[in-house]
């Protein structure tokens, strides 16, 4: 007992904005269907949305692995897009690079990665300009 | 255990076990068992969808037959302002409203009037600033029950007022007794519906112990009295009483427009307001003060008890806003009514997806579900009677379906079968064999 782990993978389109969000919200019930604390799933959620998008936005589509045991979900996004140059810019609130057409859609308040920081217990972002990005946000599900 | 109450129920007779509604119910709650649909109890919201899109007309909402209305001394019919957009715009409100007392009520009164008080209380609580972004609207229950099984981390933000229906009801009953001098029980008030939710809503609240309304008869159940009586009334008293704020409840937005502030959406549809939930879920509609969400297409002129069609219906309505627009509304005091109209009961969290209590099991039948999914053929075509693989997944773990429900999966094991039996033939032993021997036939004939 106690050492079961889940594995869930998805591919995030990069071409279709309609289906962008679809990975986050299957996780969502899925977490609800563990019976995993409100709260708690909101936090997960909101965080795997964001970096979800951002892999839609910035980086061509990509890749998500969750793994959720006793202690903890981690999400892991991975796409091949561009990369970050400055991480440390690209965490600070308003600080965006999405074209205007993005904008119009809604996205690009510079607000994806700052929300990611404060909704999730763990932030690692592991980036290389011109290779990639991958994004693991771990939520704690014990306090 | 907590018993569920609903309105929305089955016609065994008339149910062909077809998989239309099992395919649109928002928080899949329906199952095709034995060539008939089953409803999941504790996770139907009442919403109707069913109802609208079965095409044997096999679901329908349990409300009260107009009789019932001969067990109280004194009869108040309360009409939602989604019945104006039922008849002709040649037929004025008051008329409508006249011809409903006719058949059969000692009062009528709107509850669009109603529905003016809950808008002013609404106001003052914007006012005060003291809510969680975005305020989401409590008019439609299909909603609030909406979210609490699919939307629990929204439940702070549902606006904690009466309903227009409910303040309606309290409002009659309280002139009513004092007027003629009766008891309570004396009075029934009667709401008149376009929707199974209010049926619901009015015979288990979530919002406090006992509803104010005695009963719930559909707007479908009196049109055609209306209808017939419309001819017979001139000028009766003055009932249409409320003004155009009030009117415009029934419409997507009208509820909205009465708070004066530009900072609202307002979402009809079910499928549509899930999308915006999952949308404010995901902080992405903080900059709203007010989110307004319908359950049905066309808001209430759309619910599975009207008769018209919603967008002719909302036609209609148009009229008797502009109307009561130019009218003088006269001020009838029942101002006094905004103060208490806080729910004193609370909406709680009804995880009715969860698998399991224990979170280690919940983990096993998690990965159980993952892996009997991945088996199935994914094309959801709902022969099995679950609307998707994975929701067929679901209930294998659940213990409440097999496999081989699947129309694919039996197939494939009844092919794998056939040729377990082919190879068992091959091996008969030489003594049943009878190409090698031919007398057991012959012996079976003798002893006959
Ligand atoms: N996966 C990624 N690949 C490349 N660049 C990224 C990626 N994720 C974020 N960035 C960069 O970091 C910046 C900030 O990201 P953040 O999510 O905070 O804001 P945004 O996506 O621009 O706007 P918002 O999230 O508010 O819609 C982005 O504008 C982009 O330049
Ligand atoms: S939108 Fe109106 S008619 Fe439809 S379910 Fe909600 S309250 Fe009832
Ligand atoms: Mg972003």
């Amino acid at each position: 007992m106690g050492d079961n782990v889940i594995k869930l993978d998805y591919v995030i389109p990069g071409d279709d904005f309609s289906v962008a969000g679809e990975a986050s919200s299957n996780v969502k019930k899925v977490l609800n269907q563990l019976g995993i604390p409100p709260f708690i799933v909101k936090k997960a959620t909101i965080s795997m949305y964001e970096a979800e998008i951002n892999s839609v936005i910035h980086a061509g589509g990509g890749n998500a692995h969750v793994e959720i045991d006793n202690e903890k979900i981690v999400v892991e996004i991975t796409d091949q897009g561009p990369g970050i140059p400055d991480i440390e810019l690209a965490m600070q609130e308003g600080y965006s690079t999405a074209p205007d057409e993005i904008r119009e859609l809604g996205f690009g308040a510079g607000m994806g990665l700052p929300n990611i920081k404060r909704y999730s217990d763990e932030l690692e972002i592991n980036t290389e300009v011109g290779k990639g990005t991958t994004v693991r946000i771990t939520i704690r599900l014990k306090a | 255990m907590q018993n569920y109450f609903h309105s929305v129920t089955l016609d065994e007779k008339r149910c062909k076990g077809c998989t239309n509604c099992i395919k649109r119910c928002p928080t899949e709650a329906i199952r095709v068992r034995k060539s008939k649909a089953r409803i999941i109890a504790e996770r139907c919201i009442d919403c109707g969808e069913c109802i609208r899109v079965c095409p044997q007309h096999a679901k329908k909402a349990i409300t009260d037959p107009i009789e019932t209305i001969n067990s109280f001394k004194y009869k108040v019919a309360i009409p939602a302002p989604s019945l104006y957009g039922q008849f002709e715009s040649k037929y004025s409100r008051n008329q409508i409203l006249n011809a409903l007392r006719r058949i059969g009520f000692d009062m009528v009164y709107e509850v669009a009037k109603a529905a003016e008080i809950v808008s002013s209380a609404t106001r003052k609580l914007i006012s005060e600033k003291n809510f969680k972004k975005p305020l989401i609207s409590s008019a439609c229950p299909a909603v609030v029950r909406l979210i609490q099984v699919r939307f629990p981390n929204l439940l702070d933000n549902i606006l904690k007022l009466e309903s227009p229906m409910e303040v309606a009801a309290r409002i009659v009953k309280s002139e009513a007794a004092e007027k003629y001098k009766l008891a309570a029980d004396e009075i029934g008030v009667f709401f008149i519906s376009p929707c199974a939710a209010k049926v619901t809503s009015v015979k288990a609240p979530y919002e406090k112990e006992k509803s104010a309304v005695d009963g719930v008869i559909s707007i479908n159940d009196v049109y055609v009295k209306i209808l017939l009586t419309m001819g017979k009334v001139k000028n009766g008293e003055e009932l249409d009483l409320a003004g155009n704020e009030g009117i415009s409840w029934a419409k997507p937005g009208g509820e909205s427009i009465a708070l004066g502030s530009d900072k609202f959406l307002a979402v009809d549809g079910i499928h549509n307001v899930i999308s915006i939930l999952e949308e404010i879920e995901n902080d992405k509609l903080n900059d709203m003060e007010f989110v307004e969400a319908l359950a049905c297409t066309g808001g209430c002129l759309g619910g599975p008890l009207t008769v018209v069609n919603p967008y002719i219906a909302r036609t209609r309505l148009k009229k008797h806003i502009e109307e009561a627009r130019k009218k003088s509304k006269p001020d009838t005091g029942e101002k006094e009514y905004i103060q208490d109209l806080v729910w004193t009961g609370n909406v709680e969290y009804k995880p009715v997806m969860k698998l399991d209590e224990d979170f280690q099991k919940a983990l096993k039948k998690l990965e159980a579900l993952n892996q009997i999914n991945k088996e199935l053929p994914g094309l959801d075509c709902g022969a099995c009677g679950a609307p998707s693989c994975r929701a067929l997944a679901e209930d294998i773990v659940r213990g409440i379906a097999n496999e081989t429900d699947c129309i694919f999966k039996l197939r494939e094991k009844v092919r794998s079968l056939a040729i377990q039996m082919m190879e068992l033939e091959k091996k008969m032993p030489p003594v049943l064999d009878k190409d090698t021997n031919g007398h057991g036939d012959e012996d079976n004939n003798e002893s006959r």
